[in-house]
């Protein structure tokens, strides 16, 4: 499938790359060069591929607190929330950012490779709701500026008054050169950034606005990385259908005190003992741990698997997440990563690699 | 098109090789560079250490992937660039040039190529 904004990453010379069935802008020159502009500056990504699932009706609210994991009815109007859609066993279907646009309207924001599974596993729970689930992912299209300078560029097109209301994980309706937004303060790069929802009709107007503005276009091997020092979890690689949020290190985002939830009893039961951790793991070598590659302990037994690993442009080094076994004591233990036969040493860090400065 | 410098002679695998003097420099063509992608390690072979041509003595590691890195000569490496190993960057950005790879004092030459004949295996 391609984007609204196709012809567009053609024009910019992007390297296009399949994702999750989406002809994707891997990136339009040197993605160093990208993670560092998005750093420093600020970069402009087209997600239009993601989903967008609107739920609405007088149980919306309740709904979605059935269907999820975290407490919905503590997000307020304008506001978004980071969660996670689990199965009955607690395993993650998708994670997910949940937008309240009114008191019983909401914009679930599922990954475009678990779009459609995520739409329908929320109508098939929705049976007992006074609730519709519309699945707009084909119909909307998504573009973010991220990086430090995002609030000079956007505050260019919205009244700045707006914006500096516009808190972290806020979002509101507006416009952007006549053209209606959605226009939401979140993002997956560790920067501070906007992201724009519109119809796949009017999103080529906004990419052009802005890279007429010389905002420089960023692809998906810059955006990887930035989300990967900022120690964000990606689906299919540290998030899948057999772990939970527990494992991830995310057991904050679950609500155990709100009624019932489906995953309730098999996380609650899970949250005393868990197997493996998500860590952070700085290497001494420049080579990449890449996903699926182990950690061993010095006996060379071992302890875990890489799920993310790059080289990261801001830190300098060799990064990498990973699940390691929860009886590895870390105040003794020797790790390293067996990357194709040389056992290169490695520290296990906390996450994130890479925190922004306020 | 991306051109290439017509005094070098290249290699199937997108070495080239400079054989000016009687060793050989040997560095990536700008091709394979933008094709690996932003090179962040590099291993090359060990100053004093011979390598054979057409064989594998070192590899290059950029954001996507892992490549062999081939000899085009048989030799024994009188050199390395150290500044390409601690900045791989400069690979990328100046192959021909500042991110030369090793030198090589020639014992013999492998199957190479001219800039005419890489540019149509390129193009």
């Amino acid at each position: 499938m391609r984007t609204p904004l196709h012809e567009n990453h053609l024009a910019l010379g992007a390297q296009l790359t399949d994702f999750a069935g989406w002809q994707m802008p891997l990136k339009y020159g040197s993605e160093t060069t990208e993670h560092c502009t998005v750093r420093r500056d600020v970069g402009l990504f087209d997600l239009s591929h993601m989903g967008e699932i609107y739920v609405s009706g007088t149980h919306s609210t309740k709904f979605l607190n059935y269907a999820l994991i975290s407490d919905i009815s503590k997000v307020k109007v304008g506001k978004a929330k980071y969660t996670m859609i689990c199965t009955a066993d607690g395993d993650v279907i998708d994670d997910l950012v949940v937008y309240r646009l009114a008191d019983d309207e909401y914009l679930v924001v599922a990954n475009a490779s678990n779009a459609q599974v995520v739409s329908s596993e929320l109508t098939h729970r929705s049976h007992d709701f006074t609730v519709s689930v519309i699945d707009r992912s084909l119909e909307t299209g998504l573009v973010a500026l991220q990086g430090p300078q995002a609030k000079v560029v956007i505050s260019k097109f919205v009244s700045p008054n707006l914006i500096a209301e516009l808190k972290n994980y806020s979002c509101m309706q507006t416009e952007i050169i006549g053209i209606p937004i959605l226009l939401a303060r979140t993002g997956y790069t560790g920067e501070d950034g906007f992201e724009i929802f519109t119809s796949v009709d009017q999103i080529a107007r906004i990419w052009e606005l802005f890279i007429n503005e010389k905002i420089a276009p960023i692809g998906l091997a810059a955006r990887d990385t930035l989300r990967l020092e900022a120690g964000m979890p990606l689906y299919g690689h540290e998030l899948n259908l057999e772990i939970t949020p527990i494992h991830a290190g995310l057991s904050r985002i679950i609500a155990f005190d709100k009624s019932d939830f489906i995953g309730k009893s098999a996380l609650l039961k899970l949250s005393e003992q868990i197997d493996r951790k998500l860590v952070g793991i700085e290497l001494e070598t420049r080579r990449i741990a890449r996903a699926g590659f182990n950690l061993v302990d010095e006996s060379g037994i071992v302890v875990g698997q890489v799920t993310s690993g790059a080289f990261s442009p801001s830190l300098g080094k060799s990064i990498a997440m990973a699940y390691l076994n929860s009886n590895i004591d870390l105040a003794t233990a020797k790790i390293s990563v067996d990357i194709r036969g040389n056992v290169e040493p490695a520290i296990v860090v906390n996450l994130p690699f890479y925190r922004r400065e306020e | 098109m991306m051109s290439v410098p017509t005094n070098l002679n290249y290699t199937a695998e997108h070495e080239w090789l400079d054989t000016t003097s009687g060793t050989a420099t040997v560095g990536i063509t700008l091709y394979a560079a933008d094709a690996l992608g932003d090179v962040v390690f590099v291993k090359l072979p060990d100053i004093g250490s011979s390598v054979t041509a057409g064989q594998v003595c070192g590899e290059l590691e950029s954001t996507k992937s892992l490549s062999d890195l081939y000899a085009p000569v048989t030799g024994k490496v009188v050199e390395t660039n150290l500044a390409a190993v601690e900045n791989p960057a400069m690979i990328n950005q100046d192959p021909y040039g500042a991110g030369w790879l090793f030198k090589v004092e020639i014992a013999s030459l492998g199957s190479l190529l001219t800039a005419q004949e890489y540019q149509a295996q390129i193009s």
